[in-house]
């Protein structure tokens, strides 16, 4: 057992291909919510392999597309300090902010610095104790966790030039303002496989029992998303509406209690800015007061530029599943991976760049 | 950005491992998954173990697909 080629085999794949034709009947609107599962739906042409009956939106689940430009703005005047050192993870890079993006702020002079972990980070601000390394903490509860031992890390090594500055979202909350806004019709929700690791499936009970709406937990690989529909499919065709686990190898309904202690030691909710939703309660994460001496907001007097947002760019509206790329009038002529103006074509996880790179099924 | 993959746990030095992922071995943290076993899979993310595969519930949901399959061809 490896994990992966066993979850890709096709003669698997057309068996619950041809069970989802078989039990489909009612028109449904499923949402993936997870950007991972936007790229595997695109890359492997599974939105073309299901009935008619079936239409797949993506969600707002792409942590760097719904970083707000006037969050993104604070990361940019933060690397703009001197003796400062922003590390982040590559795909924050080339997302542009009010006025420009990490990248132009290091062609400028900034030390910016791409990471793969916050293990790296770390040993950079070991090896550079007379800098400030601030870290940019984006991510779900997948990695919000990381972030979190990182810290604990600095503490116990006595690390005192690391800092975070905490962008961290969490998915329970923007899924309940996205029902209730009533703007999408969803008649089932394909939870985040790798959150859902973390968190457990019991978080996504409410959306099941209060709303109505039937949820499975996915993984990654094509059979994964597969089985996912056809459980749902299985759910509207039955009239049920619960959560169920299509991920189990990855994921159990209480979640990695450990991972969930060290991130409730370090952080604790507050409100948060989502691009294209606004302010919504209790769906970011700050640090403690008791780890204050770590957060870049409260060691650094940041002063970003006036927000501004990128005209003619639509990601907000499909970060939120109203709108497709195809209703974009910028995409692949102003705005392409080379060149992004909106960061859903900036992460390789938004709906933008996953439909340039494998074709949206665009007529 | 919650891409995590599957590695193969090698040797273990206090909360850290050598970890195999597609042929490659890296260090990876074991701070999340402080029970993992030199042989386990775990899924990892950003250099972080965030959770053990389950061999069995794998195998499970792979037989289960199996007879999903076997229906469709009696049935086609």
């Amino acid at each position: 057992m490896k994990y992966i080629s066993e979850f890709r085999r096709s003669e698997l794949a057309q068996g619950l291909i041809t069970q989802i034709h078989r039990q489909s009947k009612t028109p449904v609107r499923f949402m993936e919510f997870c950007g991972g599962h936007t790229v595997t739906i695109f890359r492997y042409g599974i939105r073309q392999l299901l009935p008619k009956t079936i239409e797949m939106v993506s969600g707002p689940g792409c942590p760097i597309c719904v970083t707000a430009n006037a969050d993104l703005d604070k990361a940019i005047a933060l690397a703009q300090i001197p003796g400062v050192i922003i590390a982040t993870f590559g795909d924050m890079l080339k997302v542009p902010g009010s006025d420009s993006s990490l990248q132009e702020a290091k062609a400028g002079g900034a030390d910016v610095r791409m990471v793969y972990s916050t293990m790296d980070a770390l040993k950079i601000a070991e090896d550079n104790p007379d800098n400030a390394i601030v870290f940019l903490g984006i991510g779900f509860e997948t990695t919000a966790p990381t972030i979190a031992v990182s810290i604990l890390q600095a503490e116990e090594k006595d690390i005192k030039n690391y800092y975070v500055l905490s962008l961290h979202k969490l998915c329970p909350p923007v899924i309940k303002a996205l029902l209730d806004s009533g703007e999408v019709k969803l008649h089932g929700l394909i939870c985040p496989g790798h959150v859902s690791a973390i968190i457990g499936s019991q978080p996504w009970e409410f959306i099941a029992r209060d709303y109505a709406v039937p949820c499975v937990v996915s993984g990654f690989e094509p059979l994964d998303i597969l089985q996912s529909v056809d459980m749902l499919v299985n759910q509207v065709e039955k009239g049920r509406s619960q959560v169920e686990i299509a991920y189990r190898r990855g994921v159990c309904p209480e979640g990695n209690r450990q991972a969930l202690k060290l991130m409730r030691e370090v952080f604790e909710p507050r409100p948060a800015l989502w691009r294209g939703m606004g302010g919504i309660p209790g769906s970011g994460l700050k640090l403690r007061k008791k780890y204050q001496r770590f957060d870049a907001e409260f060691a650094f007097d940041i002063r970003p530029s006036p927000t501004r947002e990128p005209a003619g760019c639509i990601c907000g509206d499909i970060l939120r599943g109203v709108k497709t790329p195809a209703d974009c009038k910028l995409f692949g002529k102003t705005c392409t991976p080379e060149n992004p103006v909106g960061p859903c074509m900036v992460s390789s996880e938004g709906s933008c760049s996953a439909s340039y790179l494998y074709g949206g099924g665009f007529e | 950005m919650c891409l995590a993959i599957p590695a193969l746990i090698k040797s273990i030095e206090n909360k850290e491992a050598e970890a195999e992922i597609g042929g490659i071995t890296r260090r990876i943290s074991l701070w999340l998954t402080p029970e993992a076993k030199v042989g386990d899979y775990v899924i990892v993310h950003t250099g972080y173990a965030i959770n053990i595969l389950d061999q069995r519930e794998a195998e499970e949901t792979l037989s289960l697909l199996e007879q999903i399959a076997r229906l469709g061809e009696n049935e086609g």
